[in-house]
C-alpha cells in the first residue's frame, strides 16, 4: 500500500469515526432535551398570527410543518396512553392561524381534542372553539357544522348548541339531508343511544382518515356490546326470577327458552357469563368505550 | 505546523476585518437600541424578554450570514486572485490551508459574537435592568450560537472546497434550514415504518441538527439549561464540525488546481 492510499484510508476512518461520534453525542443531547423539546417551543410563541408575519409569506409551508407536529404529538401521546395533551391545542391553534383553510385541522384536530383521555385530550370546550374558528374561516363547508354538533352532543352534552350547529349546517348549499334529521333529534335534548349510533355512523361514512374510522367503529362496537349486555342482563334476571338462581352458563338460558344460541359480541367472541349473572366481553381492550351507554 | 496554521488563521481574520465584516455590529446595535424601547411601549413589562429575543436571534442570524458569505469565498477567492498558488508553493500542506481558513473564520465569528454579546448586556442594563433574569443562561445561549456557527462554517467550507461561491451559498443555506427542522425529521422517522423509517433516520442524523443548539426560547423565559446538554452539545458540534472539515480536506486534497 503506497503512502497516498494509507493516508486516504486513515482520513476515511477518521471521518467515519467522527460522524459516528457525532451521532452518539446528538442522541445523548436529544435524550437530555426530551422528545417534546421542539414542540414545547409553542409555549413561548406569542401567537400564530405573529408567527405568520415572521414567516415572510411562507405561512402555508409552516402550517404544514405545525400540522405534522400536532399529529406526531397526538400520535406519540396516544401510543403512550397519556392522560395529558397540554401542547395539542396550542399546536392546532397555531396551525389554523398560519393556514385557516386546512379543513383536516378542524375535523381531526377537534376529535383529538374532544375524546376523553387516554384516547384524546378530554378538552371538548377547546375542540368546539377550534371548530367554530374553522367555520368562521370556511363558512361554506357544511361538514364542520356536523363536527361541531357532534362535539356539543357527545362530549359537551349541550343539546341546544348541538341543535343550532346541525340546523345552521343543514341550510348550507350541498349539505346532506340527514343534517336536518340530526337537528330534529337534538331538539329532544336527551342523550339517547340511537342518536349516538346515527352520529357515529355519520362520522364513519364521512371520513377518509383510517384512524378516525377506527375510532368510529370502536364507538359503534362498544355501543352495540352495551346494548347486547343490557338485553342479556334482562334475560338473566328473567331466569333468576323464574328459578331463584343465576344461570351457570349460556346453555341454562337456552334450555329455559330464553336464548336461541350462545350470544357473541361484535368481534364474534362469545360473551362471558360470570358468577351472580354478571355479563362481560371476552376482551375489554377491544371495547374501550364499554359501559358509556349502559342503562342510559 | 502550528506557526503555519496560526499564520493562515490570523491572515484570514485580518482579511475579514479589512473587508469591513465587523460593520454588521452597527446594524446590530441599531436593532437593539430601536427595538427595546419601541416594543417595550406596546408590550408592558416585556423589555427584557424582547431585548433578549432580538439580541440572541440577531447574534445567530448575523453569525450565520457572515459564516456563509465569508466562507464561500475562502477557497475560491484565493484561486481567483492566484494567491493560493503562492501559498501552496511554500511548505504549506493543503489540509493546513483548509484548517487555517476554518480557524480564521471562526476567530472572526468569535470576535463578532463577543462584541455583540457585550452590546446585548449593555442593552439589558440600559433598558431592562429592573427586570430580573439569568446572565448565565444568556451566556449559554451565546455559546450554543458559537457551536452552531462552528458547524455552519465547516459546512460552507465543505461546499466551497468543490463548488462555485453562489452554489456553495445556496447549498449551505439550504442545509442550515433543513438542520433547523432536523428534530421534525427525527420525530417523523420515529412514527414511520420500514425503509422510510431507516432512510429518514439516516438523513436526520446526517444533516446537522440545529434544534438542539437553539435555547433562545428557554433562556428568554429564564429556564435552566442542564449541564449535560451543554456537554453533549459541545461534543456534538465539535465532532460534526471536525467530520465536515475532514471531508472538505479530503476533497481539496484531490482537487486539481492547475
Amino acid at each position: 500500500m503506497n503512502r497516498n492510499a494509507k493516508r486516504t484510508l486513515l482520513t476515511t476512518f477518521l471521518l467515519a469515526a467522527l460522524l459516528a461520534s457525532s451521532v452518539l453525542c446528538l442522541r445523548q443531547a436529544q435524550a437530555e432535551r426530551g422528545r417534546e423539546a421542539t414542540l414545547q417551543e409553542v409555549l413561548y410563541l406569542p401567537s400564530g398570527k405573529v408567527l405568520k408575519r415572521l414567516s415572510l409569506g411562507y405561512s402555508s409551508l409552516l402550517a404544514d410543518i405545525y400540522w405534522t407536529r400536532a399529529v406526531q404529538y397526538f400520535g406519540s401521546r396516544h401510543v403512550a396512553q397519556a392522560t395529558h395533551y397540554e401542547l395539542l391545542y396550542p399546536l392546532l391553534d397555531i396551525t389554523s392561524d398560519l393556514d385557516p383553510h386546512i379543513i383536516a385541522v378542524y375535523e381531526y384536530g377537534s376529535i383529538f381534542l374532544s375524546q376523553p383521555p387516554p384516547n384524546g385530550a378530554g378538552q371538548p370546550d377547546k375542540a368546539a372553539a377550534l371548530v367554530e374558528k374553522g367555520i368562521r374561516e370556511n363558512p361554506e363547508y357544511w361538514r364542520l357544522y356536523f363536527t361541531l354538533g357532534f362535539i356539543h352532543y357527545i362530549d359537551r352534552q349541550d343539546y341546544q348548541a348541538a341543535q343550532q350547529a346541525f340546523d345552521k349546517g343543514s341550510k348550507i348549499p350541498g349539505a346532506l339531508s340527514w343534517m336536518k334529521v340530526m337537528a330534529a333529534r337534538m331538539a329532544e335534548r336527551r342523550k339517547d343511544v340511537n342518536t349516538a349510533i346515527l352520529l357515529w355512523t355519520g362520522v364513519l361514512d364521512n371520513t377518509r382518515d383510517k384512524d378516525v374510522k377506527k375510532t368510529a367503529i370502536s364507538h359503534l362496537e362498544s355501543i352495540r356490546a352495551d346494548l347486547d349486555i343490557m338485553e342479556l342482563d334482562r334475560r338473566v334476571n328473567a331466569y333468576h326470577d323464574r328459578t331463584g338462581t343465576y344461570p351457570a352458563n349460556w346453555e341454562d338460558l337456552i334450555r329455559a327458552g330464553l336464548l336461541q344460541g350462545i350470544p357473541a359480541d361484535p368481534h364474534g367472541e362469545p360473551y362471558k357469563l360470570l358468577l351472580n349473572g354478571v355479563i362481560s366481553v371476552q376482551d375489554p381492550k377491544q371495547f374501550p368505550f364499554l359501559n358509556e351507554w349502559r342503562y342510559q | 505546523m502550528t506557526a503555519r496554521l496560526s499564520a493562515i488563521t490570523l491572515n484570514t481574520f485580518r482579511e475579514a476585518v479589512r473587508d469591513r465584516v465587523l460593520y454588521n455590529l452597527v446594524v446590530f446595535v441599531l436593532l437593539l437600541v430601536a427595538s427595546a424601547p419601541l416594543f417595550g411601549q406596546i408590550s408592558i413589562g416585556l423589555e427584557r424578554l424582547i431585548v433578549v429575543n432580538v439580541g440572541l436571534t440577531s447574534i445567530s442570524i448575523f453569525g450565520v450570514i457572515i459564516s456563509i458569505f465569508i466562507g464561500i469565498g475562502l477557497v475560491s477567492k484565493e484561486i481567483e486572485k492566484r494567491t493560493l498558488y503562492t501559498i501552496l508553493a511554500r511548505p504549506v500542506r493543503r489540509w493546513e490551508f483548509i484548517a487555517g481558513k476554518y480557524f480564521g473564520l471562526m476567530l472572526t465569528l468569535a470576535v463578532n459574537t463577543g462584541l455583540m454579546t457585550l452590546g446585548l448586556f449593555i442593552a439589558i442594563f440600559v433598558f431592562a435592568r429592573e427586570q430580573a433574569g439569568s446572565n448565565r443562561g444568556l451566556l449559554v445561549a451565546v455559546y450554543f450560537t458559537l457551536l452552531e456557527l462552528a458547524i455552519v462554517t465547516a459546512i460552507t467550507l465543505l461546499f466551497s472546497s468543490f463548488s462555485t461561491p453562489i452554489f456553495s451559498a445556496i447549498f449551505s443555506f439550504a442545509l442550515f434550514v433543513i438542520g433547523t427542522f432536523a428534530e421534525d425529521l427525527r420525530n417523523f422517522a420515529s412514527i414511520a415504518h420500514g425503509v422510510t423509517k431507516w432512510l429518514v433516520t439516516g438523513v436526520a442524523y446526517l444533516v446537522p441538527n440545529f434544534a438542539a443548539l437553539n435555547v433562545i426560547g428557554q433562556v428568554a423565559h429564564d429556564q435552566q439549561i442542564a449541564g449535560r446538554l451543554i456537554l453533549f452539545n459541545t461534543l456534538y458540534a465539535l465532532t460534526y464540525a471536525a467530520a465536515t472539515t475532514v471531508a472538505a480536506i479530503m476533497i481539496f486534497e484531490r482537487r486539481n488546481l492547475k
